[in-house]
């Protein structure tokens, strides 16, 4: 049987470079915070209209992500898929550090957050938001846990138990974060039972490409050897999940063609709602599905450069869809009076305009980079990363045909 | 001392006065109610035996007229800061044009303080919470300004306050990072008093809004509502609001 | 080793003493806050709703308690009444000092003690009298329609008449 052996990655100089970089996009996004926190949310873009805007769809796609990113980790553990193991601890990882990111802008962009506190000690359990807290809060130690397990060779025998546990809490997690929008009665685009598993399926595809995208840089640049093997399973898996997300979208809007009452609605996202419109068609199906799935089966699937650009273009096309979804679902006006064209001083019965403001994007680009640097100083101080992930350390058919991965 | 005895100065002017013009304006017809009921003891918590209501007759509704959105504005202290797209409002004009017909009416659009509210449902905190007399508030002491409640309301009466306030009114603490909305009035409810709005739109003699407790079968608002066809917005949402609507 | 101790305590002594020299060179307590007086007194007895010393140890108790009986069950009593603080507190010139100065009866306080409150970022830092347009002030001039409200003893309760037998005792 062969062992997989997990080492840090090498620390120096290039090390210490990507995390300051990575730093420097942390620190604007904290002074971003400072200053919408001190200013009041009026700097930003959001409005009493659009009331939750760009951090919250950086956030969602992170949070998403985050519970996506440990399904490599699931594969292997809870569906015994041996050649995905050496990649458990390094999907256990992102899994927090993305959570991680997420809910700090979160938390950042809240009116009071200096009332922390407060969220976590008030709870109203009728609220989907207040069953998150726990939710998220527990994932990252019920992940945390997970990985002890795995990176501890005597508690080896409770991988899997703890895998099992994992993969439940993570899809309770994601039905509760699709749930935040698919419990609003009030909006057409959203009050939809719909948007729970669509949102199970869309955090397999987000962080899964997160997953590939981190795994292809820091195998290229720590020069770990990285076989094709492990990467064409996780290539042709992110292909099958774009399609199932694909398959979700055109139920979502199929069902809502049907229904008389959504017309507004979906004539506004599907065709006239200009930028809605465009982000839906361009980014999210055309470079965010169609695109990627034609890269990653067609004959670019074998070229590792296509593969990552695949990647890029399905979280590109991920956020374009979280996008869509939230701020386009708050642009559509709310429907006091269906057989009455609406006008007031409070912008009732009109489109809603939002533009994404500088201050709003930094804080958003700060959470994503609190998970990267997170993820990167995990994987240079303890053995997240295996030393080699090349064709004959993974794949079972080569020799004894069993791998076994241990500390 | 010296302040008692003026207060029955006052008193004394005000009751004489007062005796005289109820004497004149109880032979007018259509008197709307100003004092609700009896009042409640300072000391006394508030019961579900009161449900408070209002009533609003859109036919009665002014297009041009901007009274109880005014009134609200003074008493809640909602000064604005020139942008209309984060500036508060708790109660607006909306105006209403049938899209066959071409019919257009106006009417105010305000908190409907449902018995089920929605918002209440999705704060994490319990920070907007359901008063057992039926106003709906937030508390603003452990409200987090998430804004959930602001995705979750139906009728988009919340408001977030986008900046640092000054000078608030006593009588309506509101700042920075909070999320607020029409509140009844409850500062004034308590006190025996009606809301701003519809003081101020039966001042101006437009009459065209009625408060009152709908668990009292004598009250003007029980009375209006039992007598006339009245219905809610978004009744098919079932939250069964304390804002009724006659004319729409 | 006794050469380290004995130099690590004199570093400690000098620092400690160099530090304090400040407090030891003001002769007078303005390190100390100075709370401003109030407009009123209570009664002869006692300054506050309570005692000085329970106040200083336990205002905030109170004003917490209060806080959720007024927001949540709609109590309106005075005496722990944060906007009753204020009132009393307070004084109603235009030059008063506002939350945050050294003078404000809070914020003496609470700057001296480095404890943060957020009371005055929502609540008004001045008394009610300056607040223009106050809806409960007495002599304010109400409409009043004629009501029928029951007593306890179901008979009806005319306000007119309460109006006019008021009237009538004056």
């Amino acid at each position: 049987m062969k062992q997989v052996d997990f080492r840090e990655i090498e620390g120096g100089r290039p090390f210490y470079l990507l995390l300051g970089c990575i730093g420097l996009f942390v620190l604007a996004g904290l002074g971003s915070a400072y200053y919408m926190e001190h200013n009041g949310h009026w700097v930003t873009g959001m409005s009493n209209q659009i009331v939750w805007g760009t951090p919250h769809v950086f956030a969602v796609f992170l949070i998403v992500a985050a519970s996506g990113a440990l399904n490599t980790a699931s594969i292997s553990s809870v569906f015994g898929k041996i050649p995905y193991k050496p990649l458990a601890r390094l999907s256990g990882l992102l899994a927090i550090t993305l959570l991680v990111g997420g809910l700090s802008i979160l938390v950042l962009d809240l009116g009071r957050p200096d009332r922390l506190i407060i969220a976590m000690t008030y709870y109203n359990f009728k609220s989907i938001f207040a069953w998150n807290i726990f939710l998220y809060v527990g994932f990252m130690a019920v992940v945390a846990i997970y990985l002890w397990m795995m990176m501890e060779r005597k508690m080896n025998r409770f991988t899997r138990p703890a895998g099992f546990v994992a993969f439940i809490w993570r899809l309770v997690l994601t039905t509760g974060t699709g749930s935040i929008f698919g419990f609003l009665v009030a909006r057409q685009p959203y009050d939809t039972a719909l948007l729970a598993p669509m949102f199970i399926i869309m955090s397999f595809a987000f962080g899964l490409a997160i997953l590939i995208l981190v795994l292809m840089a820091s195998y290229k640049w720590s020069n770990r050897p990285l076989g094709d093997a492990i990467l064409f399973r996780l290539k042709n898996l992110l292909g099958v999940f774009i399609g199932a997300v694909l398959y979700f979208v055109i139920v979502y809007h199929l069902t809502n063609l049907y229904i008389t009452e959504q017309h507004g609605v979906e004539r506004f996202i599907l065709l006239d709602g200009g930028i809605y419109t465009q982000l839906f068609w361009g980014m999210q199906i055309l470079l965010g599905s169609l695109v990627p799935l034609a890269l990653l089966y067609g004959p670019t699937g074998k070229s590792r450069g296509w593969i990552g650009i695949a990647s890029m273009l399905v979280i590109v096309g991920g956020l374009a869809q979280v996008y869509v979804i939230i701020i386009g679902g708050q642009a559509y006006p709310l429907e006091l009076f269906p057989d009455k064209y609406v006008t007031s001083t409070f912008f009732d019965g009109m489109i809603n305009s939002y533009a994404p403001s500088l201050p709003e994007v930094i804080l958003g680009l700060g959470g994503v980079a609190i998970a990267l640097a997170a993820t990167l100083v995990g994987v240079r101080v303890l053995r997240f990363l295996p030393i080699s992930l090349a064709d004959d350390q993974v794949d079972p058919h080569s020799s004894s045909g069993e791998v076994k991965a241990t500390a | 001392m010296s302040k008692d005895s003026n207060f029955d100065r006052y008193r004394r002017r005000f009751l004489g006065g007062a005796a005289t013009t109820i004497a004149g304006m109880s032979l007018a017809p259509g008197i709307l109610l100003q004092s609700i009921g009896h009042a409640k003891p300072a000391d006394e918590a508030v019961s579900s035996d009161v449900r408070w209501g209002m009533l609003i007759d859109s036919n009665k509704c002014a297009s041009g007229c901007n009274d109880c959105v005014q009134a609200c504005n003074d008493e809640h202290g909602l000064t604005g800061f020139g942008r209309p797209k984060t500036d508060s409002q708790w109660i607006r004009k909306a105006t209403l044009k049938d899209k066959q017909t071409g019919y257009t009416q106006t009417l105010p659009l305000l908190c409907q303080h449902c018995e089920k509210p929605p918002c209440v449902d999705v704060c994490p905190t319990g920070a907007s919470f359901q008063r057992k007399d039926g106003i709906v508030l937030v508390d603003k002491h452990i409200c987090i300004g998430c804004r959930y409640c602001m995705m979750a309301c139906p009728y988009k009466a919340r408001s977030f306050v986008h900046e640092d306030l000054h000078d608030q009114k006593p009588w309506s603490p509101r700042g920075k990072g909070t999320v607020e909305s029409c509140t009844f009035c409850v500062h004034r409810v308590d006190n025996d008093r009606t809301p701003a709005c519809v003081e101020a739109c039966t001042a101006e003699n437009h009459n065209a809004m009625v408060f009152g407790d709908m668990n009292d079968p004598d009250s003007e608002l029980s009375r209006q509502l039992g007598k006339y066809h009245s219905r809610q917005i978004r009744a098919d949402l079932e939250l069964n609001t304390g804002v009724r609507y006659r004319g729409i | 080793m006794q050469t380290t101790m004995i130099r690590y305590w004199c570093t400690a002594l000098s620092l400690g003493l160099l530090l304090g020299l400040p407090a030891a060179l003001r002769a007078d307590d303005s390190l100390l806050p100075v709370i401003p007086r109030a407009q009123g007194r209570v009664s002869e007895a006692q300054g506050c709703v309570r005692p000085t010393e329970e106040m200083r140890k336990n205002h905030m108790k109170y004003i917490l308690h209060q806080r959720n009986q007024t927001m949540h069950k709609g109590i309106r009593t005075r005496q722990y009444s944060l906007k009753e603080c204020i009132n009393c507190h307070v004084s109603d010139a235009a030059d008063a000092p506002r939350y945050g100065d050294k003078n404000f009866i809070c914020s003496s306080c609470h700057t001296y003690a480095a404890v943060d409150i957020d009371c005055f970022q929502c609540h008004s830092d001045r008394p009610e009298k300056t607040a223009t347009d106050n809806p409960l002030a007495p002599g304010v001039m109400r409409l009043q329609g004629k009501s029928v409200i029951h007593d306890d003893a179901g008979q009806p309760d005319d306000r007119q008449t309460l109006a006019a037998e008021g009237a009538a005792h004056e």
